[in-house]
């Protein structure tokens, strides 16, 4: 993916989600949200990869997949503050997003429990002969669900057009990976010895990023099988909500130094800063990414919230 | 030449073929779908006649294949999948109960999720503590989901056929001991008729009784043997207990003022304490005695044959209820002839 492309998609990413933790504390935006801030650049080169008719499905930290995959900004934003415009009317907030027009299936709240839905839309994109897709990104912790074994061993066992994502920020909450699982087994080789072809690499750095997503997706749509991404990456702020919380000590002060400076924006911006005209082209980007962010917000706070006498409408499908 | 007679679990296969015929998009999955023993009858055909991508076994993974079911519902396959006892699905409530029932509110109208989830309750003959459970009450509780309990052969493939063709995620719970019922064929329901979730199946004026699956059989037992005594019965079926028609039960009740609930599940918590409570919210002046609630004891069932003899409730206690009820003293003579962990001579184990 070109380096430019992927600084502003993942840079209009961040910028959204920092607006998101400036507003947090007014109190409008009522509901538990998980900041993507760090981790970026996966679902941006992922997405590079896709069509609108390549599905793809998400956890509670699903922000930056709705929004990397086309999912409307405005509908977003309109959900977290409850509206009638909301992308699930006010019914779902941020841990249950969908974007049916962008192929963006939906985001749930449960760990791990959106990982045999990715499937199952995997084998009806397999039953229908499609020639797409279905992508599954979840985190670390949901590697610890059973739900994910028993994912993959179907995937493997029909060969299911699907790509796992696995986002490895080594953190379920405050819980680090060494308290959940045996350090000496990686959940790549986990995953290969299930039957899916599996591959690990840095979620933070560009071209080897961008080498094993094309190497994965090509995989897939060559064999017919299913394919997984172990990714590091690393969510500089709190577990959910909008605040940093490195106050608390529960990550070691050299592990977050480390990251920090890897972090994917600082990294790709400081290679485009080699170009002199990138200052300019930056500009841009800021003003552009500005006056999309201050009209969603504008869009959410305008909107009517839905009507609580259709509170039960949906209950059931006519 | 087509047989005349029908049996319950022919119906469900008949069902399903039906379902699959008419909707293209439709698979049938289940551990055990397609072995030589095609879930007790029920699923007998399917894969040579749909093909395997249609009709196939699965790994014995109860939720990741729920939520894999719902997953493809949602993205334009209908589903039907089977399990051959109730117990080993609650490993799935994470998916039916986070996923499937709250899929279509959750996300505004959005999606849809045709996913209909058969699944065989057991009884007696040693099926014990975690092979014989009846959860409809369970599943009811859940805003969202549909729940089916058939109990006779005459209706028994509509329910199934117009379960699998709805749009809502239907748990359809099937009493194993309901299997081997044989009626005429003409008898049974048109598939794409009204269906008819509450219905007065035997009339009377001088005790009402509600029964919901294989309950339902003992209540129509104890309606011929009082018939006999010159006491009429009015037994209402009760085969959807999310979708329940209250009118057709509150102009029973106030008929004939006294009211048996009967339930094959546990008494406490159960589909006969909800619709004990509708009643007396309903129809409070019109009862002169409190309403007799019939179901399991709040312990689980025990394996040995030694154990079970008054475990599960029968004509028999219904017949005392009605004649408490009555104030008249009625005595039902036993009058099977198998013994009392097995629905017939047929059944011979192991489940």
């Amino acid at each position: 993916m070109k380096k430019l492309d992927a600084y502003f998609e993942s840079l209009r990413i961040r910028k959204i989600e920092e607006m998101i933790a400036l507003r947090y504390p007014e109190q409008e935006m009522r509901c538990p949200t998980h900041l993507s801030i760090g981790q970026e650049l996966v679902p941006v080169v992922v997405s590079n990869f896709l069509s609108k008719d390549d599905k793809a499905f998400s956890s509670h930290r699903a922000h930056a997949h709705y929004l990397a995959k086309g999912g409307s900004l405005k509908k977003m934003i309109a959900e977290l503050y409850g509206k009638a415009t909301g992308c699930t009317g006010g019914r779902g907030g941020s841990m249950h997003l969908t974007d049916l027009d962008c192929g963006f299936i939906a985001s749930t709240a449960i760990v791990g429990n959106s990982i045999p839905l990715a499937v199952g839309s995997a084998l009806s994109q397999k039953l229908q002969n499609s020639n797409f897709l279905t992508v599954s990104y979840f985190g670390d912790g949901a590697t610890e669900e059973g739900a994910f074994y028993e994912s993959l061993n179907f995937a493997a066992v029909k060969s299911l057009p699907i790509l796992f994502i696995c986002e490895n920020n080594r953190y379920s909450v405050y819980s680090p990976l060494e308290v959940r699982q045996p350090v000496n087994r990686s959940i790549t080789d986990l995953s290969q010895s299930i039957g899916v072809e599996s591959f690990h690499t840095d979620g933070s750095l560009l071209i080897p990023l961008t080498y094993a997503v094309e190497s994965a997706i090509e995989y897939i749509r060559k064999n017919n099988a299913p394919a997984l991404l172990e990714l590091d990456t690393y969510r500089h702020r709190e577990h959910c909500g909008p605040n940093f919380d490195d106050d608390l000590n529960y990550r070691a002060a050299g592990e977050v130094k480390t990251w920090l400076e890897k972090d994917p924006l600082k990294l790709l911006f400081a290679e485009l800063s080699a170009d002199q005209h990138f200052e300019k082209t930056h500009n841009e980007m800021i003003i552009k990414i500005k006056n999309e962010i201050e009209d969603a917000f504008l869009f959410a706070e305008n909107s009517p919230f839905p009507n609580p006498q259709l509170n039960e409408e949906f209950l059931y499908a006519k | 030449m087509q047989n005349k007679t029908t049996t319950f679990a022919e119906e469900i296969n008949q069902a399903q073929h039906c379902a699959m015929a008419e909707d293209d998009s439709m698979i049938c999955m289940g551990l055990g779908i397609n072995d030589p023993k095609a879930i007790f009858g029920t699923t007998t055909g399917l894969q040579s006649k749909f093909g395997s991508d249609r009709v196939f076994d699965m790994p014995t993974s109860e939720n990741a294949m729920t939520g894999v079911g719902i997953g493809a519902a949602i993205t334009g396959t209908r589903v039907l999948m089977t399990h051959q006892r109730v117990d080993f699905f609650l490993l799935a409530m994470d998916q039916l109960v986070n996923n499937a029932a709250k899929w279509h509110y959750m996300f505004n109208g959005q999606m849809t999720v045709p996913l209909t989830i058969r699944l065989i309750i057991g009884r007696g003959w040693g099926q014990g503590p975690t092979h014989q459970q009846s959860l409809q009450s369970w599943f009811a509780h859940i805003p969202g989901l549909k729940v089916v309990t058939p109990s006779l052969t005459d209706n028994v493939g509509q329910l199934l056929y117009q379960s699998i063709m709805d749009n809502n995620p239907t748990i359809f719970l099937e009493h194993r001991w309901l299997h081997n019922q044989n009626i005429d064929k003409e008898t049974c329901v048109d598939y794409n008729s009204n269906m008819q979730t509450t219905r007065v199946i035997k009339e009377g004026e001088d005790v009402t009784i509600i029964a919901n699956s294989y309950m339902l059989l003992e209540a129509i037992h104890c309606h011929n043997f009082l018939k006999k005594q010159g006491v009429n019965c009015e037994v209402i079926e009760v085969s959807e207990p999310t979708n329940i028609d209250w009118q057709t039960i509150y102009n029973s009740v106030n008929k004939t003022q006294t009211c048996i609930c009967t339930d094959i599940g546990h008494n406490s918590f159960s589909v006969s304490s909800e619709i004990s409570a509708k009643i007396y919210e309903a129809c409070f002046t019109s009862l002169k005695k409190p309403i007799k609630r019939i179901a399991l004891p709040s312990y689980p069932e025990p394996t040995s044959f030694g154990l079970t003899k008054k475990y599960y409730k029968t004509r028999t206690e219904i017949t005392k209820a009605v004649s408490e009820l009555l104030d008249r003293e009625i005595f039902m003579t036993e009058d099977v002839e198998f013994p009392h962990d097995v629905p017939g001579n047929w059944f011979k184990g192991p489940f």
